[in-house]
């Protein structure tokens, strides 16, 4: 089977500092495939990498053996790439329905001119709406945002604006799925919402997903494959139990630990 | 009495709720004041006017050409200068706008010299219309039906139109904007155009009743921005308003208190706002994101 996202020997510095130091691994398509590692260790700037909004300096990356670097990043989104970030992107002065629309943008056909006449043709592009409208419902419903759907989003509480960036993403409906850290200031239901929901989205939906997570429960319950990385590098591949237990994953986290005490007994 | 005061507050205010409007469109998207609005709309004014005087083609399609040049006018600006600043601050953008400012007020120097010309648009400034115990010229209805008609335009294409929203979208979040699969880019350059048309309607408007130098555009440049300041810079309803605002304000002024110092009007205007409302008087308070 080849590989949906291979990522090969990417570098990515910034002044002094190597983010990214000859990271390479293959996503399947098909898998929920998460990173994890310390703060710091590079996990947003490769998912940066990936979407076009950062320049690596060496490497590729491959989506369905295209080569991705160098692309702009509206094109990589066209190409279906979605994304989230870790703290949440949204039109916070739009409600959730107009967010999860502009989530659309690359299935609406109108080009400038079209657009332009747009209000003088509304019947013609009305059925357009119409759809788009329904597949956006059919998020609402599965998100159960209901009660958000016609409220700003930057009046929602913080668990529900993840969500609706969530939403924002699928309705991209995208072949590729990147979440930077989902599951970040959600409360324990929420958590366990997320949990089946990720299921449902690779299974029903059949779209793939790279999830960066610092919430190791999450990780081992939801996860068919954990790359582990620190300063840029890969520390360990492979199933679940096994790169938890990695000596070297060990040492990284215990070594974060240490970095925390040591802050704590400064202050 | 005080109806023909409204009257001609709204006819000049038409004119500086354009400006503002071509002003915070801009605003918005980039993030700058743009101090080479009013130039941009004096070249295109001057456009219009040698269209007008070369009598071979119809005022009409003159005035169509004189918009087509002025939206390409607007995203070559872009597209040249202020696109070239790599992670600008608001300062630079500005530098950048007063530059352009300066080129084009010395290319029109140049081109045209400093004469005053008359300006020919055949909307006349004094054959008037009555209604009730109001009189207003053709040239000031013109304005204010052509103001009110571009701001329902401008209504209908953000609410509407794929590229509107995609514009909106790219003024609250230009990140989420660009993995959403909008070209920003494009937008932008767009959005300059929008601009640069608006400015030129106002420009057309207003070089009838002034004479054509290119001087044309510098008060009611000061007036629109005042207005889009008082309309809290961030909002398009707000903007207009404040245009009508300062043209009811301005005559007012002029009747009552005095006709030589209605000018400062707009400069108190801006300080009183500052002073009491900062985010405006129409707009909402938004926390900057940070
Ligand atoms: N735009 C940037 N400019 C400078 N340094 C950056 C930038 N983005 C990330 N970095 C640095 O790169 C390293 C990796 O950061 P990041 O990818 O955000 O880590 P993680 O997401 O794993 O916590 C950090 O040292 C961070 O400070
Ligand atoms: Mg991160």
């Amino acid at each position: 089977m080849a590989a949906l996202l291979k990522v090969d020997n990417l570098t990515k510095h910034f002044g002094g500092i190597l983010a990214l130091d000859h990271l390479s691994f293959e996503v399947q398509e098909g898998e929920i495939y998460s990173i994890i590692g310390p703060n710091g260790a590079g996990k947003t700037t490769l998912f940066n990498c990936i979407s076009g909004l950062y320049r690596p300096d060496k490497g590729s990356i491959l989506f369905s053996g295209q080569e991705l670097i160098g692309l702009k990043p509206h094109k990589i989104a066209e190409l279906g790439i979605a994304r989230t970030f870790q703290n949440i992107e949204l039109f916070s002065h739009m409600t959730t329905m107009d967010n999860l629309l502009l989530g659309r943008h690359i299935h609406l056909r109108s080009g400038v001119w079209h657009s332009l006449l747009l209000p003088w043709r509304k019947s013609l592009t009305a059925r357009e709406e119409v759809a788009h409208r329904a597949r956006i419902e059919q998020i609402i419903d599965f998100l159960e945002l209901q009660s958000a759907r016609d409220q700003f989003v930057k009046s929602l509480p913080y668990g529900r604006q993840k969500l609706v960036e969530l939403g924002r993403a699928l309705a991209l409906e995208p072949k590729l799925l990147l979440l930077d850290e989902p599951s970040a200031g959600m409360n324990t239901e929420e958590r366990q919402d997320l949990f089946f929901w990720l299921q449902d989205i690779k299974e029903d939906l059949g779209i793939t997903i790279v999830m960066i997570e610092h919430n190791m429960q999450m990780v081992m319950d939801v996860s068919d494959r954990i790359l582990a990385i620190d300063f840029g590098k890969k520390l360990a591949e492979g199933l679940p139990e096994e790169v938890a237990n990695h000596p070297d994953v060990i040492k990284a986290y215990l070594g974060e630990d240490e970095h925390e005490s040591a802050a704590v007994a400064r202050q | 009495m005080f109806g023909q005061l409204v009257i001609n507050g709204m006819a000049v205010g038409s004119l500086y709720a354009l400006v503002a409007l071509a002003m915070v469109i801009i605003y918005k998207a980039s993030e700058v004041p743009n101090f080479a609005q009013g130039e941009m709309a004096m070249v295109s004014t001057y456009f219009a006017y040698m269209l007008l005087i070369s009598d071979r083609v119809p005022w009409q399609l003159a005035l169509l050409g004189t918009l087509v040049f002025a939206f390409v006018l607007g995203m070559v600006l872009e597209f040249l200068f202020v696109r070239r600043a790599k992670e600008p601050t608001v300062l630079d953008l500005i530098i950048v706008t007063l530059g352009m400012q300066l080129v084009l007020h010395g290319l029109a120097g140049w081109k045209w010299g400093p004469d005053q010309k008359d300006f020919p648009l055949p909307i006349s400034d004094t054959e008037v219309v009555q209604v009730g115990g109001v009189v207003i010229s053709y040239l000031n209805l013109t304005t204010m039906i052509t103001a009110l008609v571009l701001m329902g335009l401008l209504y209908a294409f953000f609410q509407y139109t794929k590229i509107g929203v995609a514009m909106k979208a790219t003024q609250q979040n230009w990140m989420a904007a660009r993995i959403n699969g909008i070209r920003t880019n494009h937008i932008l350059g767009i959005t300059w155009g929008i601009s640069s048309v608006i400015g030129a309607l106002a420009g057309v408007l207003f070089a009838p009743t002034s004479t054509l130098d290119p001087h044309l555009m510098w008060d009611p440049l000061i007036k629109g921005f005042a207005a889009a300041v008082m309309g809290g810079m961030n909002s398009l309803v707000g903007a207009a308003l404040g245009g009508y605002l300062l043209g009811f304000l301005e005559n007012l002024f002029g009747l009552y208190i005095s006709l030589e110092f209605k000018s400062i009007v707009a400069f108190l205007a801006i300080v009183l706002v500052l002073w009491f409302r900062p985010s405006g008087l129409f707009s909402k308070h938004y926390e900057r994101r940070v």
